[in-house]
């Protein structure tokens, strides 16, 4: 049985004239001739004012009194601003932060106070004279220890808290949320199984490192709206917030606008509401002066959104033949002092921590634990990419225990159409094997490479990944389009180009079904004000949910077209059809009519009076057979989840046996776009996702010392891979199975290039060197000792 | 104090505190946005400028040490159409979000002005100190390389 889709996309059989090309970005010479506009980059004259904002040094403590006096008298300073004038909590799918502090601080950096001056090297200096004495508290900072039962409440008031109804956070514990996944028997299969493996996985916290810092400029005019220009994924989420948040002061949807040029990179960290909440509220306080608001570095490290860790115990029974029968998969988050956005992404890995395998029996716990550390959110691969670590790495122990090629076990296991969910719905049109078996291939998975050093050897691993968009079951897009006197379009949607190739990707939509080039479409970034609604950028799925917006507006218009030819010449809808900017006729070759010669103008009848007019079209789209409404206590019951992306990804590697270098020689990703609508976007996502993945597995780490402090926030102390760091080869390989209601068959592939990057080389150290490393990252010391340890037997 | 920079062929005078930094000079008082803020301590690079034709971090620049130099970003050598180098970002599609781009261009640009035929070892080396995030530097490498004066006149034999 398989979802019967409500909108079923137009054709994917019939000749595609710009969908599959690798048409030229559109956003090209904007951003290689310097021309591109970021917030930061946009003027707002002499009256525009600066904030800073003050930091709490503890990462649990009462705030037992704020004084503000000194900062009040320093030059420059225009207004000081504290959790007195902002009770009002806010959140995106459970109430827990408040705009600045209010009796508690929760994690190192949480923001206290706030200064607005009039410039800002005067804002830093006045936010040092602010006075804060605390009562300093004993920090949570492990989520195995928050979950204990005599452990300090991080959130004493948790059971009063609004929230999502998919959530269910445990009232006078230290648990958020609590997925749970209750399929088939898995006390009785591990019993009857013929080989289990049971072991620990641990994945530390990571930085998106976007290279462009938050940053927001927000002001409120003397007419009481209130704009603001902000660096995000998510310009309707952060409208929607603003205005639930503010609401107290007056403000309606209407009120509030919010505006998105070109976003620095994102992978996660720009979406929702963080710092952007202040810069809002602190602008209200000072009617008619814009106010900017932009991180440092460090504050990008520790107040923005982080990774959450997560403590992985991982239990999988098979039999002899290589058939999984049983998977137990508890995961415990360190979801940080606030989780509003972050118990989603440990609900998403909840849903699916089985991984990309038929299996039918399931007992998944992911519980969503405060800790004391920065609040966790999303980042590219929504927990998928932390519970593919032990997942895939244990896939390969257990095809070694029994005796088969860990390519042959995942081949065997691999999940297919229509095999169960551990939710009970079905899976959708997947390519996995074929990508399993192109991966393999690419590297001549079978085959032992020897390394012409003595000093050095090679190994192999190979990994799989899926992932589904984790947002609500009524997340949205829409799109407005309209053409113009020479034929040209202009569009408006409102997700995000992040850099992924969006405003490109739904041009070449729109250009398919109308005929009309690219390079004449131009695809506008967010206004609220502007631009048709769009939930977020993020779960890697707009180039699907808008691409399907952007496809009905475009069809829309097209019978728009149509009727206005019908009206004037009489030729029946279905009689006529688009080719090169022109209505032909299949009944008339010999007619042909130029887009450019009516789309605004309309057309002139024999009587000398006019038909048609402006062709403007709209289109919305909105999963219909999705919901979230399943049995807490055994997730069963609901659709969640719209679909999954699967890939796989291998690598070839070199380690110096001696230092643990790792050199990546070769690595292959196939992943299943369903259609690639623009290979070119499609490769760079493949290739800059891994490179992300194998950082997070080889160089990245954030470090907390044992107060909470996070000890390396600069690119100084936490590396990302330069342009040294990056693999010998990459072989980029796209698979195409068509999603049936995707735009011509596409479906997202953003983060899923990322998920596999970790257990593919952990797999491949213990293919080289035969030592097992089981947490992240898999750094040169770790593999040094670990080997050394195995030679000194 | 006065400073006097010559900042894409035009000639300014402007009025510096001592502390004031290049990169904020340059987006603030000569409006030339392209030098992006990412870090401001030299790590990520997307400030970097030409000055006197070699790349530099404006972020790690104090205003008045620029006294009398020449600076070029990205505006001043985009005036007059594209170079083959900006050509090849563009058609080749080999940058995302664009933020580091002004960068990583600018740095590439002084490799090609010095060295017409590198190797793949050298791009990565005028590049090591430019941070991508989103493309894997893969394809900003091969853009790079199929833009070096040696290559093109290859392609034209």
């Amino acid at each position: 049985m398989t979802t019967t889709f409500p909108f079923e996309a137009e054709s994917t059989e019939d000749e595609l004239k710009t969908v599959g090309t690798a048409a030229v970005r559109i956003d090209g010479l904007d951003k290689i001739s310097g021309a591109a506009e970021f917030v930061d980059d946009m003027d707002f004259g002499p009256g525009l004012l600066h904030a800073a904002i003050v930091e709490s040094p503890h990462a649990y403590a009462k705030i037992l009194s704020i004084d503000t006096s000194e900062a009040e008298k320093a030059k420059g300073v225009v207004r000081v601003v504290t959790g007195d004038d902002f009770p009002y909590k806010f959140g995106m799918y459970m109430e827990d932060r408040y705009i600045f502090a209010q009796d508690h601080v929760r994690f190192v950096g949480e923001q206290v106070a706030g200064i607005i001056a009039r410039s800002h090297r005067e804002a830093v200096q006045a936010a040092k004279l602010i006075k804060v004495e605390y009562e300093v508290l004993k920090p949570l900072l492990d989520p195995k220890k928050a979950f204990a039962d005599d452990a300090e409440l991080v959130h004493p008031d948790l059971g009063d808290y609004t929230h999502v109804p998919w959530f269910f956070p445990q009232a006078n514990t230290n648990i958020a949320h609590w997925r749970k996944i209750r399929k088939g028997d898995t006390e009785k299969a591990f019993a009857e199984a013929d080989y289990v493996l049971e072991d620990t996985y641990t994945v530390p916290r990571y930085a998106h490192c976007a290279i462009e810092p938050h940053v927001t400029v927000s002001k409120l005019d003397q007419s009481d709206r209130l704009t603001v220009w902000t660096a995000s994924q998510s310009p309707h989420t952060q409208r929607h917030l603003f205005a639930e948040a503010l609401a107290p002061l007056g403000f309606t949807h209407k009120d509030v606008r919010v505006i998105t040029p070109y976003v620095g990179g994102g992978f996660g960290g720009k979406a929702g509401v963080s710092m952007e909440i202040m810069g809002a509220a602190m602008a209200t306080l000072v009617k008619g002066r814009p106010v900017k608001l932009r991180w440092t570095r460090e504050q990008e490290f520790y107040n923005t959104y982080q990774r959450q860790g997560v403590i992985a115990e991982l239990k999988v029974g098979v039999m002899n033949d290589g058939t999984i029968t049983a998977v137990e998969h508890r995961l415990y988050w360190d979801a940080g002092a606030y989780v509003e956005y972050g118990a989603n992404v440990v609900n998403a890995a909840g849903l699916s921590a089985t991984g990309p395998y038929r299996v039918p029996n399931i007992t998944n716990d992911s519980l969503c634990m405060y800790t004391n550390l920065p609040p966790g959110g999303p980042y590219r691969g929504f927990g998928y990419s932390e519970f593919h670590f032990g997942l895939e790495s244990h896939m390969d122990r257990i095809a070694e225990a029994i005796g088969m090629d860990p390519v042959d076990f995942r081949r065997k296991n691999a999940i297919v159409e229509g095999d169960e969910l551990a939710y009970g719905a079905h899976m959708n049109p997947s390519g996995l094997i074929e990508a399993i078996d192109k991966v393999a291939d690419a590297i001549d998975w079978g085959t032992d490479e020897e390394s012409d050093n003595p000093d050095t050897v090679m190994g192999k691993g190979m990994a799989l990944f899926w992932k589904a968009p984790a947002m609500p079951p009524n997340a949205s897009s829409a799109s407005f389009l309209k053409f113009n006197e020479d034929g040209s379009l202009n569009i408006t949607v409102s997700g995000m180009e992040l850099g992924q190739g969006y405003l490109t990707v739904m041009a070449q939509i729109a250009s398919e079904v109308l005929t009309v080039p690219v390079e004449k479409i131009r695809v506008e970034t967010p206004d609220t004000d502007r631009n048709p609604y769009e939930w977020q950028t993020v779960a890697s799925h707009v180039t699907w949910s808008s691409g399907l917006a952007v496809e009905k507006a475009a069809i829309e218009a097209r019978g728009k077209i149509f009727d206005v030819i019908h009206q004037v010449y009489g030729y029946e809808d279905d009689s006529l059809y688009l080719e090169d900017e022109k209505v032909k006729c299949k009944t008339d070759p010999d007619f042909e009519k130029l887009l450019s010669d009516f789309v605004i103008d309309g057309i002139q009848t024999e009587e000398g009076t006019w038909r048609g007019g402006p062709i403007i079209a709209t289109g919305k789209f909105m999963p219909e057979f999705t919901n979230a409404n399943s049995d807490p206590e055994t997730g069963q019951g609901g659709h969640p989840n719209v679909h999954y992306t699967v890939g796989a990804t291998g690598v070839v590697l070199e380690i110096d046996k001696d230092s643990g270098r790792i050199w990546v020689r070769k690595a292959a990703l196939a992943v299943d776009a369903g259609r690639a609508i623009n290979p070119d976007l499609v490769t760079g996502q493949i290739v800059g996702g891994l490179v992300q993945g194998l950082a997070t597995v080889l160089y990245e780490d954030m470090r907390f010392d044992e107060g909470g402090k996070m000890m390396n926030p600069t690119f100084t102390d936490y590396k990302i891979p330069t342009a040294f760091d990056i693999p010998d080869e990459i072989i980029p390989i796209i698979v195409e199975v068509p999603q049936p209601d995707g735009p011509f068959g596409a479906r997202g592939v953003g983060e899923h290039t990322m998920i596999a990057a970790a257990p593919v080389i952990a797999n491949a150290v213990y293919d080289a060197l035969g030592v097992r490393i089981k947490s992240m990252p898999i750094t040169q010391e770790k593999i040094a000792m670990s080997y050394l340890e195995k030679r000194s037997g | 104090m006065d400073l006097e920079i010559n900042v894409n062929g035009e000639q300014w005078v402007l009025n510096v505190a001592p502390a004031d930094v290049l990169l904020d000079v340059l987006r603030e008082q000569v409006g030339t946005k392209s030098p992006k803020i990412g870090c401001e301590r030299g790590d990520c690079g997307s400030c970097t400028i030409l000055m006197d034709g070699r790349s530099v971090r404006s972020c790690l620049v104090l205003a008045v040490e620029a006294e009398g130099h020449d600076i070029v970003t990205v505006e001043g050598i985009s005036y007059e159409g594209m170079s083959q180098l900006q050509d090849l970002f563009i058609s080749t599609n080999a940058f995302q979000c664009g933020f580091c781009a002004p960068g990583i261009v600018l740095a590439a640009t002084e490799l090609l002005e010095n060295n017409p035929d590198p190797t793949r070892h050298d791009v990565q080396d005028a590049l090591a100190g430019n941070l991508c995030r989103c493309t894997g530097y893969e394809p900003i490498i091969e853009a790079v390389l199929a833009a070096a004066p040696a290559r093109q006149e290859g392609d034209s034999q």
